[in-house]
C-alpha cells in the first residue's frame, strides 16, 4: 500500500538510462537530495515564522540550532549520542516498509530488547565480559525481533493491521516492563527508582575512544549499512521489494510472502531491540522505566523522513539528534518551551510528506522528454 | 524574602570558589556572573513537583550577580548528562541542580567525576562517601508536613476513611503514606488510609478514577503523591471530599475543600545554598532537613479545619520546630501484623533505615506490590 | 453499609461510572474516525487532534468563561486539523497513514507549546446533569452525574448509523470509500468528499478532547491523553466501521480503564500495571479474534489503505 513512497531508490535503480544527458541520468538521484532539502528548508522557515509570532528572532533561532547541534565538538558529540538509538529504531520502521508495512512499535521492541538483554547479563554474571556482552546483543535482538515478528505474524496469519497492533504492543511492553521492574526483577537496593539489578561496570560497553559517544553509534551505522546491502543488493531484498510492490505478483513468481514478512519483521524488531540493549549496556547499566523516553517514536519520524532508505536514515537521524541536542539551548537562550522540538519535528514531517508529490514533476530535472 | 546580605563582591568570590574561574586563573571577564543550571524532569509549571523547584529557581533569579538557566522535560537518560555538559560548555554553568531522583546514578555521578571543579547539587539522592566530593544530595523530610496533614485529616474525616492517590510503591512515597496515616491515627486512632497506586507520576485519568473509587469506598479526605496533584484536588472537591495538597499550595483550586498540605520550601533553601557558597563555606554533601530547617512547610489551614485540629497540629508542628519529635517511634506494626520498628526504638528523621522503607503501617489499606 | 461504604459493589459501580466518564473521548474520536474511514481514508492523527482539542477548549473556556465556546473551539480546531490532513493527502502519492503520524506529532507538540500558560489556571467547566436523583446511594448518584456531551455522543451513534444507510451524503461517503471510480463516475469529487469527511472526523475528535479538559478529568495538562485518540482509531477497526459497535466498544473501554484503580480500592493490589494495560490487551485480543486473513473484513471500505 505504500509502495510508491516506500521505495525511493526503486525507480532510481531500475529506471532505464535511455538518454545519456546528465540530468536525464542523474535527475532522479538529484531529486532525492533536492526535494527533501527543499522540504526541510521550507519547514525551518515555517518554524522560524512560528517562533516569530511569539516575539523571538528567527535568526537567533537558526543560530542556536546550529550552535547547539553542530557548532562545537561538544555539540557534535551531543548530536551523535542522540542519533545513535534513532538509527536503530528507524530501521524498525524502514525495513517492514519495504514490504509495504507500517510498523510503529519500535518503542515496545526497544523495551523488550532491553529487558531481554538485562536478563541475559544478570543470568551470566560469572562469565567474562565479552561473553556477557555478546549474550546481551543476542538476547536484545531476539527479544525485540520477536515482538515485531508477532505484529508481522498477526498481520499475515490473522489479517490484524500491523500499524495498530504494533502500537498496542508498545503499551503492553511498557506495562510488562513496569510490572517486572517493580516486582519480580526489582533490585531491593533500587530505592526510589525501581530498577533491575545492575549488569556490572565490567559488562558495560563504554564509549568510542577519544569521544563521549557510546558504541551504539557504531552498532547503528553497521546495522544501517547491513540493511542497505540486504535490501538493495541481495535476492532476498529484491524479493521483499517485489512483494512490497505487489503481493499478488510476488505470489505468482513463487515467493513465500509469509516467510518474507516474518523475517523482515524479526530483523526490524531486532534493530530496535539492539537499541534497547545499547541503552542498558552503554547508558543506564540496568533496566527501569527511564528506558521509555520515546526513541522508538522518534525513529518512526526518522524512517519516514529518510523515505525508508536505510542509508538515508543515517544523516536524518543525525539531523534529528541535532534538533534534540539544540532543544536545550532553545529553552535556555530563547525561552522557548520544550515542546518546540515536537512542533519543529511535526512541521518537518508534514513538509517532507507533502513533498512526496513533487517527485518526477520538477521540470528541469525531466530533461527534454 | 530578603537575601540582600549577599553583595555582588561576595558572589564574585563565590563564583571564583566554585571553580572554573579559579581554574582559569581568575580571568576577570569570566567572573562577572555565576551561572546556575536547573534541570527538571517534567514541565516546570505542573502545579506540583517541578513547579516547586522552579519557584526555588525563581527566588535565585531575584538575587544580583546570578544567572539562572533552566531546562524542562529532560529525561533520566544520557540526555541529562548532555544537558549538564551543555550548560557547562555552552553557558558556563558552575553550579548545577538536577532535580529528579533518576538523574543521580549513574548520570550526575558521571558528570561530577568528569567536572571535578564544578558543583552538583541533586535533589533526592543518597550521597555516600563513595560518591564524588563535588556532588551533594539534598532533600526535605516532607513526611513531617504529611504528618501534620494527617492530623488535620484525622480530625476532619467523618467516616474515618482517608484516601491516598500514589504513583509508585517506592520508599519516598511509602514514607509519606505512613506518616500521613500515623498523623491521622494520632487524631483518630480508628482512622484508616486506603491507598491506590496509579503506576506512574503523571496519569490524570487514572488519578481521577482512583479519586472516584476512593470516594466510592467512603473516603472523605484525600491526599496524594503524584507529580501534579491538580487532578486529584479538583475531582475530590467536586465530589464533596476534603483534600490535603502536596508539593505546592493548591488551595486556589478548591478553597473550600483544601484543608492544608505538605509543601516544599525550595525558595528558602536555594538562596541559602548560594549564600553558603558565596561566604566560602561548602554545602554539606548530604543535606537534609524538615520543617525546622525550612526545607518543607505546611500550607495555611483552610476554613474547614476545626480549632481542635489546628491546636493539635500546631502543637506537633512546634515540637518539630524545636527538634523534639519523632514520627517513626516504636512500636510500629506494618499492615500485615509484623513489627517493623520495635518498642523503644526511635527512628529519627536521619535514620538511613527510613530511606529503605518497604512497608505500609497498620491502618493503611493496600499493598506495596 | 452504615458507614456509607458499598464494599465490593465499588467494582461494578466504578466500571459503570468509568464507562460513562471515561468512554466519551473514545466515543467521539471513534465516531469521527468512522466517518473519515468510511470515505476511504484513515486519519491516525486524531490523537494529536484530541490533545489539540483539549488544549484549545480549555484555553477558550478560560478566556471567555464559557465552556461551550470552548467545546466549539475544540471542534473547529479539530476540523482545521482534519482539513490539513485531507489537504496533504489529496496531493498525489502521499500516504495517509504517514500524514496521520505526522499530525499526531504536530498536534501534540503544538498543544503542549501553546498550552504551557494554561496548566495553572482553572477554566469554567462543563456542567453535569444529575441522573441519579432517584437513588439514595451517593456512589450511584455520583456515577450518574452525566455530561451532555456523553448523551450527544450516545445519540450520535444511531444517528450516524441511520445516516450512513439512508441519507444522500451517507451514500456519497460510502461510495467514495467503496470505489473512488464509481464516485467519480457519478460526477462527484472524491477528494472533496474525503475532505469533508476528514473535517467532520476532526471536528468530533476535537470535541472528544474538550471533554477531557473541560469535564473529566477536567483540567489541561500534558499527560491528559494516554493514547485515547490512537486507541479509538484502533477501536473503529474492530467495531467494523459500524457506529453502533463503536458505541458499545467505547463503553467497554471506559469500563476497562476504571478497572485497575477500582480493583485496588477493594484490595486486589497485585499486578496493577497489567490491569492498567487492560484496554490495550483487550483491543489486541478483539482484533486477533475478529480479523481474518482469508477475507476482507465485513463492512471494511474497499478503498481504505489498511484493509487492502
Amino acid at each position: 500500500m505504500t509502495s510508491e513512497t516506500a521505495d525511493p531508490l526503486d525507480t532510481a535503480v531500475i529506471a532505464p538510462a535511455a538518454d545519456p544527458g546528465f540530468l536525464q541520468r542523474y535527475g532522479a538521484s538529484i531529486e532525492y537530495i533536492l526535494i527533501p532539502g527543499a522540504a526541510l528548508a521550507a519547514a525551518l522557515i515555517t518554524f522560524g515564522g512560528f517562533v516569530a509570532l511569539f516575539g523571538k528572532s528567527p535568526l537567533d533561532l537558526y543560530w542556536y540550532m546550529y550552535y547547539g547541534a553542530f557548532g562545537t565538538w561538544f555539540s557534535w558529540q551531543n548530536t551523535l549520542t542522540r542519533a545513535a538509538p534513532l538509527i536503530l529504531t528507524a530501521l524498525c520502521t524502514a525495513l517492514p516498509a519495504q514490504l509495504g508495512m507500517v510498523i510503529i512499535g519500535g518503542e515496545g521492541a526497544l523495551l523488550i530488547g532491553a529487558l531481554a538483554a538485562t536478563s541475559a547479563a544478570l543470568a551470566l554474571q560469572s562469565m567474562p565480559p565479552l561473553v556477557v556482552q555478546l549474550a546481551m546483543v543476542v538476547a536484545g535482538m531476539a527479544g525485540g525481533g520477536l515482538s515485531i515478528m508477532l505484529a508481522g505474524g498477526l498481520r499475515h496469519y490473522r489479517g490484524v493491521n500491523e500499524t495498530i497492533s504494533s502500537l498496542l504492543l508498545v503499551y503492553i511492553a511498557l506495562a510488562i516492563l513496569n510490572h517486572l521492574v517493580e516486582g519480580a526483577m526489582r533490585d531491593p537496593a533500587s530505592l526510589n527508582k525501581p530498577s533491575t539489578r545492575e549488569i556490572g561496570a565490567a559488562n558495560m560497553i563504554g564509549s568510542i575512544p577519544g569521544t563521549d559517544v557510546h558504541w551504539g553509534l557504531v552498532f547503528g551505522l553497521v546495522a544501517a549499512l547491513a540493511a542497505y546491502v540486504l535490501i538493495y543488493h541481495t535476492t532476498f531484498g529484491f524479493a521483499a521489494r517485489v512483494a512490497g510492490g505487489n503481493i499478488r505478483a510476488a505470489k505468482i513468481v513463487g515467493l513465500s510472502v509469509g516467510q518474507l514478512i516474518l523475517t523482515i519483521c524479526f530483523l526490524a524488531g531486532s534493530c530496535a531491540g539492539l537499541a534497547g540493549m545499547v541503552e542498558v549496556a552503554a547508558v543506564q547499566g540496568r533496566t527501569n522505566a527511564n528506558l521509555a523516553v520515546g526513541y522508538g517514536f522518534t525513529g518512526i519520524l526518522v524512517a519516514f523522513l529518510a523515505r525508508q532508505n536505510p542509508l538515508a536514515i543515517i544523516p536524518v537521524a543525525i539531523l534529528l539528534g541535532g534538533i534534540g541536542a539544540s532543544g536545550g539551548l532553545l529553552q535556555r537562550r530563547l525561552g522557548l518551551p520544550d515542546a518546540s522540538v515536537l512542533v519543529l519535528q511535526g512541521i518537518i514531517f508534514v513538509f517532507v510528506l507533502a513533498s512526496d508529490a513533487l517527485y518526477g514533476r520538477i521540470g528541469f530535472l525531466k530533461g527534454k522528454s | 524574602m530578603d537575601f540582600g546580605g549577599i553583595s555582588r563582591r561576595h558572589l564574585l568570590q563565590g563564583g571564583a570558589a566554585l571553580g572554573l574561574s579559579a581554574a582559569a586563573g581568575l580571568k576577570p571577564a569570566f567572573a562577572a556572573e555565576t551561572t546556575i543550571g536547573f534541570i527538571y524532569v517534567g514541565s516546570r509549571d505542573d502545579y506540583g513537583y517541578n513547579q516547586a523547584h522552579a519557584q526555588g529557581a525563581a527566588a535565585l533569579k531575584k538575587l544580583p550577580g546570578l544567572k539562572v538557566i533552566e531546562e524542562e522535560k529532560v529525561p533520566e537518560t544520557d540526555a541529562v548528562e548532555k544537558t549538564i555538559e551543555s550548560m557547562i560548555n555552552l553557558d558556563g554553568a558552575t553550579l548545577l541542580f538536577p532535580t529528579s531522583f533518576g538523574y543521580y546514578n549513574p548520570h550526575m555521578i558521571k558528570m561530577a567525576n568528569k567536572y571535578p571543579k564544578l558543583h552538583f547539587e541533586h535533589c533526592g539522592g543518597l550521597w555516600t562517601d563513595k560518591d564524588p566530593k563535588n556532588a551533594g544530595s539534598y532533600f526535605g523530610y516532607i513526611d513531617e508536613a504529611q504528618y501534620i496533614s494527617g492530623i488535620v485529616a484525622g480530625y476532619t474525616t467523618k467516616s474515618g476513611k482517608l484516601g491516598f492517590v500514589a504513583a509508585k510503591p517506592i520508599p519516598q512515597v511509602l514514607r509519606n503514606i505512613n506518616a500521613f496515616t500515623l498523623g491521622a491515627r494520632l487524631a483518630n486512632p480508628k482512622a484508616t488510609t486506603q491507598v491506590i497506586f496509579t503506576g506512574d507520576w503523571s496519569m490524570p485519568v487514572k488519578e481521577a478514577e482512583a479519586t472516584n473509587s476512593l470516594i466510592d469506598q467512603g473516603v472523605d479526605v484525600l491526599t496524594c503523591h503524584v507529580d501534579g496533584p491538580k487532578t486529584m484536588v479538583e475531582n475530590a472537591a467536586r465530589r464533596g471530599a476534603f483534600v490535603c495538597g502536596y508539593h505546592v499550595n493548591q488551595s486556589p483550586l478548591a478553597p473550600k475543600a483544601y484543608l492544608t498540605g505538605a509543601e516544599w520550601n525550595w525558595e528558602a533553601l536555594y538562596p541559602k545554598f548560594v549564600k553558603m557558597l558565596a561566604a566560602g563555606e561548602s554545602i554539606p554533601n548530604f543535606y537534609r532537613g524538615g520543617l525546622k530547617e525550612e526545607i518543607v512547610k505546611v500550607s495555611p489551614y483552610g476554613e474547614a479545619v476545626s480549632d481542635e485540629a489546628k491546636k493539635h497540629a500546631d502543637e506537633i508542628k512546634a515540637k518539630f520546630m524545636a527538634d523534639g519529635y519523632t514520627i517513626f517511634k516504636g512500636p510500629i506494626k506494618d499492615n500485615k501484623g509484623n513489627t517493623v520498628i520495635a518498642a523503644g526504638t526511635d527512628r529519627g528523621q536521619k535514620d538511613p533505615e527510613l530511606e529503605k522503607m518497604d512497608y505500609l503501617v497498620e491502618g493503611v489499606l493496600g499493598a506495596t506490590s | 453499609m452504615a458507614d456509607g461504604s458499598i464494599g465490593l459493589w465499588t467494582v461494578p459501580l466504578a466500571v459503570l461510572g468509568g464507562a460513562i466518564r471515561v468512554s466519551t473521548p473514545f466515543l467521539f474520536v471513534s465516531l469521527g474516525e468512522c466517518i473519515t474511514e468510511r470515505s476511504g481514508r484513515i486519519n491516525l492523527g486524531l490523537e494529536g487532534t484530541l490533545v489539540m482539542g483539549a488544549m484549545s477548549a480549555y484555553g477558550i473556556s478560560y478566556l471567555s468563561g464559557s465552556p461551550w465556546l470552548g467545546v466549539l473551539a475544540a471542534g473547529l480546531t479539530g476540523a482545521l486539523f482534519g482539513a490539513l490532513h485531507a489537504g496533504i493527502c489529496s496531493l498525489p502519492r502521499v500516504n495517509d497513514i504517514a500524514v496521520g503520524i505526522a499530525l499526531m506529532l504536530f498536534g501534540t507538540g503544538l498543544a503542549f507549546y501553546l498550552g504551557k500558560p494554561l496548566i495553572e489556571p482553572t477554566a469554567a467547566r462543563l456542567p453535569a446533569i444529575d441522573f441519579g436523583w432517584w437513588s439514595d446511594i451517593p456512589q450511584l448518584r455520583a456515577a450518574l452525574r452525566i455530561n451532555v456531551l456523553f448523551l450527544i455522543g450516545v445519540a450520535l451513534a444511531p444517528l450516524l448509523f441511520w445516516a450512513f444507510r439512508t441519507t444522500r451524503w451517507g451514500l456519497l461517503i460510502r461510495t467514495a470509500g467503496e470505489s473512488a471510480d464509481a464516485a467519480r463516475a457519478m460526477g462527484h469529487s472524491v477528494l472533496l468528499i474525503r475532505l469533508r469527511a476528514t473535517m467532520a472526523g476532526g471536528f468530533l475528535a476535537g470535541i472528544g478532547g474538550s471533554f477531557l479538559s473541560l469535564f473529566y478529568p477536567g483540567s489541561w495538562n500534558e499527560g491528559l491523553s494516554s493514547g485515547q485518540g490512537i486507541t479509538a482509531v484502533a477501536l473503529v477497526i474492530f467495531a467494523r466501521w459500524d457506529p453502533m459497535l463503536c458505541l458499545w466498544a467505547s463503553l467497554a473501554f471506559g469500563g476497562a480503564a476504571a478497572l485497575g484503580p477500582a480493583l485496588q480500592s477493594v484490595g486486589v493490589t497485585s499486578g496493577y500495571h497489567l490491569f492498567n494495560a487492560a484496554p490495550y490487551i483487550l483491543t489486541l485480543l478483539i482484533m486477533i479474534i475478529t480479523c481474518s486473513p482469508k477475507r476482507t473484513l465485513s463492512g471494511a471500505p474497499a478503498e481504505l489503505s489498511i484493509t487492502r
